[in-house]
């Protein structure tokens, strides 16, 4: 199978988080879709080092593993403690760090 | 090694404001004292300075040097001329006074909680005593760097000395006057922050040029001096004005210049009288010191291409600044705006290039300093009385509190350069001076004495004399504390009114230095007397000529 | 003896130190001590006087080098006195007045309670004066002619309470001021042109220099002599400061300060002598101000501004005198003199009718004076007779001098000079028989005092109590004595002066002389005057001494009008200088906050605007800021791309 077929499939993936991020308020389903992008973007490494014939992408996309995961570990608890101070996940409810 | 008494004399006050600032909250009265032994030591050493240098001595004396940071060529080098030795002398005076006149001005107020962190005493007192550390460190720097460092550094103290202590509202708002103190304390910092800000430029392109020509780049000032007189270091004309203009921007709006004034006022009017002072006679003088020290040695072709502007910069000043002075309703931004006036006049006698006007400059800041002080800080006592500082809430002072009222006419009349009085003398240079090569000049600035008689006598009027107003009738007359502070300037106005010899003599080969770096000569009088000694003029016996004309020598 | 010479500043001065900072505890007795301290000058001067005498005519000056003063560079100024023939004249003229003059205060203000700081400031002002007359120096007479100007504005303020009078003293300093910038101009060019200011060395070597230059010189000098000596055109002070107490009046705007303009020419003969134009200014503001202050004179109904027009245009005789030349400078200094005399007694006197008077000062309010006041009458009469130029009293043997020397100058010039100056002892004999008439003689139209709040000019200290009406009565003796003394002066100084020539070849060797080609023989000269005085008093008599004066005074000619408002003057200036003064400050004022404060407020509010604007792209959700993010990288994307493709 032609590789740049994954390409697309990483395109649309991304696509689809991008769209969750900008259109959706809760704050987990916007977390996930920000995995998503991220996980687009692995794809996308993936493929690269499968055409380029080296490493390096797939080493690049297990440093984004490492760092999403850390990123959800912080970003839940930040979630959480904000669920549990205004009783909701909108995002939109938090915005009050604008000058 | 001998003793550093240069970094002593700056390290004290530094000290000082440090041991202030640790006076626990309780002990508030005890901060004061401690400050103002603090200010006392470093009048001693400033007098071990005095005695210690020799007029006739080198360039710069009990200089100091270390390698700072070598990758930049930076040093700490400290060393002082003619003109420093006077200025420290005149900063390590004006303190001690300062501190004794706002004594109570930072007391907490009447009523208000007792808070066991809150201590604005330890912070006032401490606040100035920094500001003296790097006052005095910026007359010792002979290293550009060193300079700029403290040059700026004074902002901060400055700006907290400003925005955080006030007059009481008297007839104001509280919140008014917070606001705008807050004001004055913010555009003072933006001004002199935008000048220092373009002076750094000006810094780094200095080292630039200097790295190019000598291979290492230096902040010397003996160096860079040195290496132009040799031919080594060889500056682009054009290269040398933008440098120019980027060390007198700073100091143009420290002095402060026309049209880059209006800071002066703001700051002046809101803050308290001693910090005014603090402000105009001591922090002020950086800025026209800087201007002779660094202006005129580095960059000497760049100064005399810039001379005219400038010359007609100071004179708008001049004119200006007492104009203003004559339409103020407020007595602290009038004697700002008269501040304003001197400060041309000083410029004006900078880049006069002659020796009269140099170091009639030199005398006037010393003298500018002393005479503000006295004026400003005797106001400062009448407005805390009244609590208001508008010219008309007052009347008839004269008569309840005839002390208050001679000393601040003493005070006016050294603002407006009574002969017997030290401004006299220095203002008197400076016209000679600026005249003998700008005639113009000099007649213009002249003017500034008439004007001078019109904001100080009707200064006197409107407050002093007149029918007693109601609410200045059972005003005190000046206490023992106040009185402490005032006879001693007024004793060092009239002595170096009259016997400003041990002044002149400091100052006038520091002088002839800086005009040789420079390479100008005074202008030779056109028809020189060759005996100067005395001898005795007697009329030509009648039928010599017979139109009457007489005169010859016996 | 040059020692001495330092002395005769230090006596005054140091009264002046111990009155003003003594404190209450001198309240008893200062006036005493101030008194005493002028003396000793006085005695003093007398010495030095009795030593000058003793040595020949051409090494009589003495020379005394105190310290250097102000060493910078080629500037050199020394604290240094020179006492010769001309100083020596003002010496005693100044310590022998002012020490009357002090006497009598004694008595004047002994009813003030401020009269210790008042006898400070007298001697203030003779230290003052005193260092103006014996410097050898310009730079250093300029320290005593600004020290006289400050003690006269302490003096002129004394009652600082009213506005009025606190007015006149600013008005006083400031006009003043403009006559020291021609001073210190004048002093500057001294420097560049000669590269010193010191009289001996200038003067001799005045006619090297260009004569440019010299009238230069000339013209700044003559600017400062006319503040000091109120000449036209910076003479408005002088009405005003009668503002002050009436010693203050008789010593320093009659007597001394005001004379110092004609000491400043006559010093600087040299100067003019070489600059013609220069001395045709002086000859040109002696004469028109002579007229003029003789006009105002005989408009005023105040007393003391009646003298006060008069010692105007009799300072005007003495410009005028100096400002001839060689042939005038030892006649105007006598007449100087002759006037310190009569001047100072005819303020005294009128400072005595005053105080019998309540202090009233309108002269339609006296009347029939002679009978209650005999002394006063005697003494201001003889000042009178003497200021008229009766002949053989003092004014007439100092003035006839200077009508002849005004003749002498020969052309047109010479007549034009001679006849004003002969108009203006016409004037002279008018005004003066005016006072003297409405003073002393007819009937009384004295009124009852007024009410002290609603008449501020009332002078504090005098027990008055309104609706009283005055009982006059002679002055206590501290009173009368100095004007007897002085009364003395005026008869005979003038016939003592003459008397072989003595003053002219006293002050000969010091300002020169020459004898001017009179069209006129002195004789003519002579008999002129007496004709023009006789002329001045008979008209006085028709209008005052026939007729009875009326109590408020008649509107009067357009000219009589424009006298009393002293010719326009204060009105001129309040057009030409006051008022757009006052809207160029205001107008400032406003410029420097809307323009130069607000071009950096504007800046800043600017940069405050745009932020906010800004600021509203911060909503705080965080889907727009994702937006703005994918939006500026398919931005950069698409940039890359169409970089790629060009």
């Amino acid at each position: 199978m032609n590789p740049v077929n994954y390409l697309y499939l990483a395109a649309l993936l991304f696509t689809i988080g991008a769209a969750g991020v900008v259109i959706r308020r809760n704050a987990i389903v916007l977390f996930m879709c920000v995995e998503l992008m991220l996980n687009a973007c692995n794809l996308a490494f993936v493929t690269f080092s499968r055409l380029h014939g080296n490493l390096d992408g797939q080493i690049i996309a297990f440093f984004t593993m490492v760092v999403a995961a850390a990123e959800v570990v912080v970003g839940l608890a930040i979630i959480v403690t904000v669920f549990r101070s205004r009783h909701s996940a909108s995002v939109d409810d938090a915005s009050l760090m604008k000058l | 090694m001998s003793f550093p008494l240069l970094t002593a004399t700056a390290a004290v006050p530094a000290l000082g404001a440090v041991a202030t600032a640790a006076v626990p909250a309780a002990r508030r009265a005890a901060a004061k004292w401690v400050a103002l032994a603090f200010s006392l030591v470093t009048l001693a050493l400033a007098a071990v300075i005095l005695v210690r240098f020799d007029p006739d001595g080198g360039r710069f004396q009990l200089t100091e040097s270390h390698a700072w940071i070598k990758d930049f060529g930076v040093r700490y080098e400290l060393g002082v001329d003619g003109i420093a030795v006077a200025l420290i002398a005149l900063t390590a005076v004006l303190i001690p006074f300062i501190i004794l006149a706002g004594w109570h001005d930072a007391d907490p107020l009447e009523g208000a909680r007792p808070n066991r962190r809150w201590r604005p005493t330890q912070g006032f007192f401490a606040l100035i005593l920094l500001v003296e550390a790097m006052v005095v460190i910026s007359f010792e720097a002979t290293d550009v760097f060193v300079f700029y460092i403290f040059f700026e550094a004074m902002l901060i103290p400055m700006y907290f000395l400003i925005g955080g202590f006030g007059d009481r509202a008297g007839e104001r708002s509280e919140e008014e006057t917070a606001t705008q103190r807050s004001y004055a304390a913010v555009k003072f910092l933006l001004y002199n922050l935008a000048g220092g800000l373009i002076m750094l430029a000006a810094v780094v392109g200095l080292y630039a040029v200097t790295a190019d020509d000598l291979g290492t780049g230096t902040f010397s000032l003996q160096q860079i001096v040195d290496a132009r007189a040799s031919g080594q270091l060889d500056m682009a004309a054009s290269t040398e004005r933008l440098l120019f203009l980027g060390f007198f921007f700073a100091f143009a709006v420290k002095a402060p210049l026309w049209p880059l004034h209006t800071w002066l006022p703001n700051a002046m009017g809101e803050s308290t009288s001693p910090v005014a002072v603090l402000i105009t006679a001591v922090v002020d003088k950086v800025g026209t010191f800087a201007m002779l020290r660094f202006c005129l040695q580095l960059f000497p072709e760049a100064s005399k291409w810039a001379t005219p502007v400038i010359l007609v910069l100071a004179l708008i000043s001049i004119i200006y600044g007492a104009l203003l002075a004559i339409g103020q309703r407020d007595i602290k931004r009038l004697i700002a705006y008269a501040s304003i006036s001197h400060f041309g006049f000083i410029i004006l006698g900078i880049f006069a290039m002659t020796t009269q006007g140099q170091g009639g400059a030199t005398l006037y800041m010393v003298n500018h300093g002393i005479s503000t002080a006295a004026l400003m800080l005797v106001a400062g006592f009448l407005i805390t009385r009244r609590g208001s500082r508008l010219i008309a809430d007052y009347g008839g002072v004269q008569k309840v509190a005839p002390v208050l009222a001679g000393t601040f006419l003493i005070g006016g009349l050294a603002t407006l350069s009574l002969p017997g009085l030290a401004p006299f003398i220095s203002e008197f240079l400076v016209l000679v001076g600026a005249f003998a090569r700008y005639p113009v000049a000099g007649v213009i600035a002249t003017l500034g004495i008439v004007l001078a008689a019109l904001y100080v006598l009707i200064l006197y009027q409107r407050t002093m004399t007149g029918p007693v107003k109601e609410e200045v009738r059972s005003m005190p007359d000046l206490r023992p504390r106040e009185l402490l502070v005032v006879a001693p300037l007024i004793a060092l106005l009239l002595f170096l009114g009259v016997y400003p010899k041990p002044l002149t003599a400091i100052v006038n080969p520091a002088v002839d230095h800086t005009l040789s770096v420079v390479d100008e000569k005074d202008p030779k009088p056109d028809h020189p007397v060759t005996d100067a000694g005395w001898f005795h003029y007697s009329p030509k016996p009648e039928g010599a000529s017979h139109d009457g004309a007489s005169g010859g020598a016996k | 003896m040059e020692n001495l010479i330092g002395l005769l500043v230090a006596a005054p001065l140091l009264g002046a130190a111990v009155l003003l900072c003594g404190g209450r505890r001198l309240d008893r007795t200062g006036h005493y001590l101030g008194t005493v301290l002028a003396g000793a000058s006085f005695v003093i001067g007398a010495v030095l006087f009795a030593d000058m005498l003793g040595r020949g005519e051409h090494d009589r000056a003495l020379h005394s080098q105190v310290f250097s003063w102000i060493p910078v560079g080629g500037f050199r100024a020394d604290v240094a006195f020179q006492l010769d023939q001309l100083s020596m004249t003002f010496v005693l003229l100044i310590s022998g007045v002012g020490t009357l003059i002090h006497i009598y205060s004694i008595g004047y203000m002994e009813h003030d309670e401020r009269r210790r700081r008042f006898f400070g400031y007298l001697n203030l002002f003779l230290a003052a004066m005193l260092l103006l007359v014996l410097a050898d120096n310009y730079l250093l007479l300029y320290v005593g002619w600004e020290g006289v100007g400050l003690a006269s504005y302490l003096l002129i303020g004394f009652w600082q309470h009213k506005p009025s009078a606190a007015t006149a003293a600013k008005k006083a300093f400031i006009v003043n001021r403009v006559g020291d910038m021609g001073l210190s101009i004048a002093i500057m060019l001294m420097f560049t042109t000669f590269g010193t200011f010191a009289f001996a060395p200038v003067l001799a070597n005045a006619e090297d220099a260009s004569e440019g230059k010299l009238t230069a010189i000339g013209l700044m000098l003559l600017l400062a002599a006319c503040g000091k000596s109120a000449q036209v055109p910076l003479q408005s002070w002088l009405g005003d400061a009668m503002e002050g107490p009436t010693p203050v009046s008789a010593l320093i705007h009659a007597a001394t300060m005001v004379t110092a303009g004609v000491y400043l020419i006559t010093r600087s003969g040299a100067i003019f002598n070489a600059a013609p134009d220069a001395q045709a200014a002086v000859v040109a503001v002696g004469a028109v101000t002579l007229l003029f202050g003789a006009i105002v004179g005989c408009a005023k109904d105040d007393i003391k501004k009646a003298l006060a027009g008069s010692t105007m245009s009799q300072i005007g005789y003495m410009i005028l005198a100096a400002g001839l030349g060689p042939v005038g400078y030892v006649f105007a200094i006598m007449h100087l003199v002759t006037h310190g005399f009569f001047k100072a007694g005819l303020f005294l006197g009128a400072g005595s009718v005053m105080h019998g008077m309540n202090d009233e000062v309108d002269m339609r309010k006296y009347g029939g004076l002679r009978k209650y006041m005999p002394v006063t009458f005697v003494t201001f009469g003889l000042g009178y007779l003497a200021i008229i130029g009766f002949p053989g009293l003092s004014g007439f043997w100092s003035k006839d001098k200077i009508i002849e020397a005004a003749f002498a100058k020969g052309g047109t010039e010479g007549w034009i000079l001679g006849g004003a100056a002969l108009l203006g002892a016409a004037i002279t004999a008018y005004y003066m028989t005016r006072v003297m008439l409405m003073t002393f003689f007819g009937e009384k139209r004295w009124e009852p005092a007024p009410d002290p709040d609603k008449a501020p000019s009332v002078e504090p200290g005098i027990e008055v109590r309104p609706g009283e009406m005055p009982h006059p009565h002679e002055s206590p003796k501290s009173m009368t004595i100095p004007m007897v003394v002085l009364a003395f002066g005026s008869v005979f100084a003038g016939g003592l002066f003459s008397l072989n020539d003595a003053f002219l070849k006293w002050l000969e060797p010091v300002t020169g002389h020459s004898h001017g080609h009179s069209p006129l023989s002195a004789a003519t000269v002579t008999a002129g005057t007496m004709v023009v005085l006789a002329i001045g008093v008979a008209l006085a008599w028709a209008q005052y001494g026939r007729k009875p004066v009326p109590r408020t005074a008649p509107r009067g000619s357009l000219l009589t009008r424009a006298a009393r408002r002293d010719l326009l003057q204060d009105d001129f200036n309040h057009v030409a200088l006051v008022q757009p003064g006052r809207y160029l400050t205001r107008g400032l004022v406003y410029v420097d906050h809307k323009l130069v404060d607000g071009v950096v407020n504007g800046t800043a509010a600017g940069v405050g605007g745009l932020s906010g604007r800004l600021r509203k792209l911060q909503n705080g959700y965080a889907r727009t800021y994702a937006v703005s993010m994918f939006g500026g990288t398919a931005v950069l994307i698409a940039a890359t791309l169409l970089m790629r493709a060009v």
